[in-house]
């Protein structure tokens, strides 16, 4: 299978590819790990009449805990998130998922916010950064602008972004407290997409009660659903059984999974509650061990 | 336009459209057809190439991509002129059945054993979780990267000998007489 023609440019500054992405507007799409975009042009659902490689731009490629915020560059590919020790040290929750995140080979290739800027609604990653409270740092000719991962997303397959802007990071703020995290995931076979994915993650006081709580589902609706209610229904709880069963009941009302060949979506809606209950109860046992 | 890759040690220059894929480029272009096509929609994975020494579906890269970067197929596999430790393992293991899958899967096994020389068992399936075998051989194809991995301590601890099993050696005996 071939695309359709387009022309192609490599730009080694990325104040080159601004200016190519001002100049071309709707008609280019932005080439990164390519794992989600190629396949969707050999089959013709996406035809760009140009595609901007920004695979060799210089200082993207970074995995950075210093300064606040657990943040991943837009050449980061899932593989360096699965071999990073800074994100394992820093945040249970995205350094669970990467190893979900497809196969092997497409993890040497993919990248993070290649995935986010895909916006598909089985995608894993928007889901742990939900989950997390994560920001996209988006830049153009003009100037960079923050998006909290709340408002990213805002349809299947699309984003906030403008044409004329490219994803540079996704940055996840340092959390004050002892937390945990986990990312769930049901699938077939290894490299299909989620039947369900849960990501979920808590910070404690040093009472050892919630103050902060994430749950984002994957695969369950037209886009990643942050579960606010089971959020919110954690803050200030004791951890426990108790606690965990109604969060997971929460989640599961806010799920709106469809029938399909990976399951009914009462199955579904079933695996969000089991799983939002295994995933909490697994970060807060990360958390008190912090 | 035009590109410059490293194939196997190669430098080829060619000057392509920008939707040739990796794997057309390949196979059509320098007719290195080790490289297989199969399901052309990454997910089978018998594409696989090794690029800058990391496995990838080159039916999901453009071969612009590649422009200069190194890339490995399974021609590039031998080592002066013998099979490599990998190769001989699936020899030696019965690793391949109908054989579609096993360029790929034996370059998925050579980039596993050069970051990890002592991988378990557990490590070997991981790796090899994005490449499918269609006859489902899988087991024997465990057991041939088991095999590799020991052929490769052995040279190490041995340097300048390659140890040569029994099979083997009847073999090349039947072939001296």
């Amino acid at each position: 299978m071939y695309p359709a023609g387009f022309d192609y440019q490599a730009p080694t500054t990325i104040e080159e590819t601004l200016t190519v992405l001002a100049e071309r507007g709707e008609d280019v799409k932005v080439l990164a790990g390519g794992q989600s975009l190629i396949p969707l042009m050999k089959l013709r659902f996406a035809q760009p009449s140009m595609l901007v490689d920004i695979n060799r731009l210089p200082g993207l490629d970074f995995i950075d805990a210093s300064n606040g915020y657990l943040r991943i560059g837009a050449l980061v590919r899932h593989n360096d998130v699965v071999a990073s020790d800074v994100v394992r040290r820093t945040n249970h929750t995205v350094a669970h998922a990467a190893p979900w995140v497809s196969d092997p080979l497409v993890r040497n290739l993919g990248t993070v916010c290649g995935s986010l800027a895909h916006a598909d609604p089985q995608g894993d990653w928007a889901s742990v950064m939900l989950a997390c409270g994560a920001e996209v740092v988006a830049r153009k000719s003009s100037g960079e602008r923050v998006i909290p991962m709340t408002e990213f997303i805002t349809g299947v397959f699309t984003t906030q972004l403008a044409p004329d802007e490219l994803v540079t990071e996704v940055r996840i703020p340092k959390y004050t407290g002892p937390s945990g995290g986990t990312y769930l995931k049901l699938e077939r076979k290894v490299g299909d997409y989620a039947t369900v994915g849960v990501a979920t993650h808590l910070t404690l006081r040093p009472d050892g009660r919630v103050v902060q709580a994430g749950i984002a589902l994957t695969a369950v609706g037209p886009t990643n659903i942050k579960a606010v209610e089971a959020e919110r229904s954690l803050i200030g709880a004791e951890p426990g059984e108790a606690v965990w069963a109604e969060a997971g009941r929460l989640a599961a009302l806010a799920a709106d999974p469809r029938d399909d060949v990976r399951g009914s979506a009462d199955y579904k809606r079933h695996v969000v509650d089991v799983f939002t209950q295994r995933g909490l109860a697994t970060a807060a046992e990360l958390a008190a061990a912090n | 336009m035009q590109i410059t890759v490293t194939v196997n040690g190669t430098t080829h220059t060619s000057d392509i459209e920008p939707r040739v894929l990796l794997a057309d480029y390949l196979r059509r272009i320098l007719g290195l057809t080790g490289t297989h096509m199969g399901c052309d929609t990454t997910s089978c994975g018998v594409c696989t190439v090794l690029l800058d020494g990391k496995p990838v579906k080159s039916c999901t890269v453009f071969a612009v991509q590649a422009d200069g970067r190194a890339v490995t197929t399974v021609e590039g596999l031998k080592q002066d002129g013998s099979l490599s430790a990998v190769q001989r393992g699936f020899k030696q293991e019965h690793g391949l059945q109908c054989g579609f899958c096993t360029p790929a899967m034996m370059l998925v096994a050579t980039a596993l054993l050069e970051g990890n020389p002592d991988p378990n068992e557990d490590e070997i399936r991981w790796a090899i979780s994005g490449n499918l075998c269609r006859c489902t051989g899988y087991m024997n194809i465990v057991k041939a990267i088991k095999w590799a991995a020991n052929e490769r301590k052995t040279a190490e601890a041995l340097p300048g000998q390659r140890t040569v099993s029994l099979a083997e050696a009847e073999e090349t005996q039947e072939v001296t007489a």
